[in-house]
């Protein structure tokens, strides 16, 4: 894709010592609460991606290279107050999104991030931090290409979890102190963060897919928007070529435009000037010229 | 996030600030054993120096992991970690606590790694606001000297030589630190610093320290035996 028409933008304050412009890939996001089935959705989709002749990094919430193992050892010790929680979320991301995200964005790799800023925004919000606050923290986030949600209701989710994995500590956010025992517990701190979702996927324009459905209809109705979003990049880039090519086809019958013409084969040709190297690449493109 | 700004405090907070080899670091200390010595009950916390987040920056560090980014966040999450354990509950006591380094730090440092000086703000929006924030003021070239002859070792990151300024430490550090004191000097009337002149002697120095500071104690009638 051509430099500039990436379309990538932050979602606040950004990084000013990094450009965007050359990003190639797509960044899709899939959000949803915990146990809603998200991982592995997400395993699918690489997979039909990937058969597709798509290359997939996958990235999940708290695996940086930097902080995974400061974030467990803070977990098990519950003593985290919502502040430096945030706060511990946001270097992990930060971390990933530089070292992961951005380098492959770049390389061209459709990107699929299993959570992202909005899980943060939720988790603190209901923890009652300033949601402009937590947003400005998060400013550096790129703005996803596409952002997948799996809404679940809590009635819903509660008996699920039970049945698989049983609850967590944090995930039943017992740091908040919302009753007694952790099944209540669970379901009211659950009951908000999903509240705090639906609010987002207003505003942040998710694609919502209902999690109570079976595992492959969730599956065929993730597919669906991301083919149309991968389809529509394919295009442009493809129009994008072609706008290249067309001076070229031009220049085999008139010099002169082609000189004026575009300037991304200008810049090609000027460059031989200085490269020798590059003249016999040239030629094969331009036959009509020599 | 302002969660403590506004509730009732009796203890100060007394922060200095400036750049490596800006002596602030051993006016601290003096402040601390007057104040002792008058009776006051002090504590003393240090910049980067929660348990928290010590062996990710280590290894950051270390490796050469940390982005300018993620350098900020990281100090940002110890910083957190300190307020909420070693900061609010202290001056909640009516503990003076003296901090070597604030928010002020981070901003400086952070902002000539060239994150956005709105962002660096906004991050340390939590934190409350000392009641004296003194900023020792050196010319980069004392303050080159005094390190090169305390410890003959500049560290990596202290010269900013993450950011690929110099391959020479000493240099690189010059150029860096250099940017920290502009963004300390911009910051001055901002956050009204009480700038003192790092190249004083360390007596007269301290002599203008403390007589703020006793005012400090005066001025909100909470002086405790002064």
């Amino acid at each position: 894709m051509t430099p500039g028409k990436s379309g990538a933008r932050y979602l606040g304050h950004g990084l000013p010592y990094t450009g965007i412009e050359d990003l190639k890939g797509t960044l899709i996001t899939i959000e949803g609460t915990d146990g809603v089935g998200r991982t592995t959705q997400v395993a699918l989709l690489k997979e039909w991606l990937e058969v597709q002749g798509y290359g997939v990094i996958e990235t999940g919430w708290t695996r940086s290279e930097l902080m995974s193992e400061t974030i467990g050892a803070a977990k098990a010790g519950h003593n985290l107050d919502r502040l430096t929680f945030t706060l511990l979320y946001a270097t992990d991301f930060a971390d990933r999104l530089e070292k992961i995200v951005l380098p492959a964005l770049r390389s061209g790799f459709v990107v699929l991030a299993d959570r992202y800023v909005f899980t943060a925004f939720a988790r603190s919000i209901v923890r009652g931090a300033d949601p402009a606050w937590i947003r400005s923290v998060f400013g550096f986030a790129l703005v996803p290409d596409l952002t997948l949600y799996l809404k679940i209701d809590a009635d819903t989710l509660v008996p699920r979890i039970l049945r698989t994995r049983g609850i967590d500590y944090w995930e039943a956010g017992m740091d908040m102190h919302l009753g007694t025992d952790l099944y209540e517990s669970f379901r009211k701190y659950q009951w908000r963060l999903i509240r705090e979702y639906n609010r987002m996927a207003r505003e942040f324009s998710f694609v919502t897919v209902d999690a109570t459905l079976g595992i492959e209809e969730i599956q065929a109705r993730i597919r669906r928007p991301v083919q149309a979003l991968l389809e529509d990049r394919r295009m442009r880039a493809l129009s994008t070529s072609l706008d290249r090519l067309r001076p070229l086809l031009f220049e085999a019958e008139d010099d002169d435009t082609a000189e004026s013409g575009a300037p991304s084969a200008a810049g090609a040709g000027s460059a031989s000037v200085s490269e020798p190297a590059d003249l016999p690449a040239r030629a094969a493109r331009a036959p009509g010229r020599d | 996030m302002s969660r403590s700004s506004r509730s009732p405090r009796r203890g100060k907070l007394i922060v200095v600030e400036g750049i490596d080899g800006s002596g602030k670091s051993t006016q601290i200390k003096l402040l601390h054993k007057w104040l002792e010595a008058r009776g006051h009950r002090v504590v003393f916390t240090e910049w980067n120096s929660s348990d928290l987040v010590r062996q990710a920056t280590k290894r950051g560090k270390k490796k050469n992991l940390l982005t300018p980014t993620t350098f900020s966040l990281l100090h940002a999450t110890d910083f957190a970690d300190r307020l909420t354990y070693r900061i609010i509950p202290y001056l909640k006591a009516g503990t003076t606590v003296l901090a070597d380094r604030y928010i002020y730090t981070a901003f400086a440092r952070d902002i000539s790694r060239g994150v956005d000086p709105r962002w660096a703000r906004d991050l340390y929006s939590f934190a409350m606001k000392p009641d004296a924030a003194f900023y020792f003021r050196v010319p980069i070239d004392v303050a080159v000297d005094r390190i090169i002859g305390a410890r003959a070792k500049i560290k990596f990151y202290e010269a900013g030589m993450d950011l690929g300024l110099s391959p020479d430490a000493v240099e690189s550090f010059r150029l860096f630190q250099g940017r920290v004191i502009e963004e300390y000097d911009r910051m001055t009337d901002e956050f009204g610093f009480r700038v003192i002149d790092g190249t004083r002697s360390i007596d007269s120095q301290q002599q203008q320290v403390r007589s703020i500071v006793a005012r400090l104690y005066n001025d909100t009638g909470l002086a405790e035996a002064s």
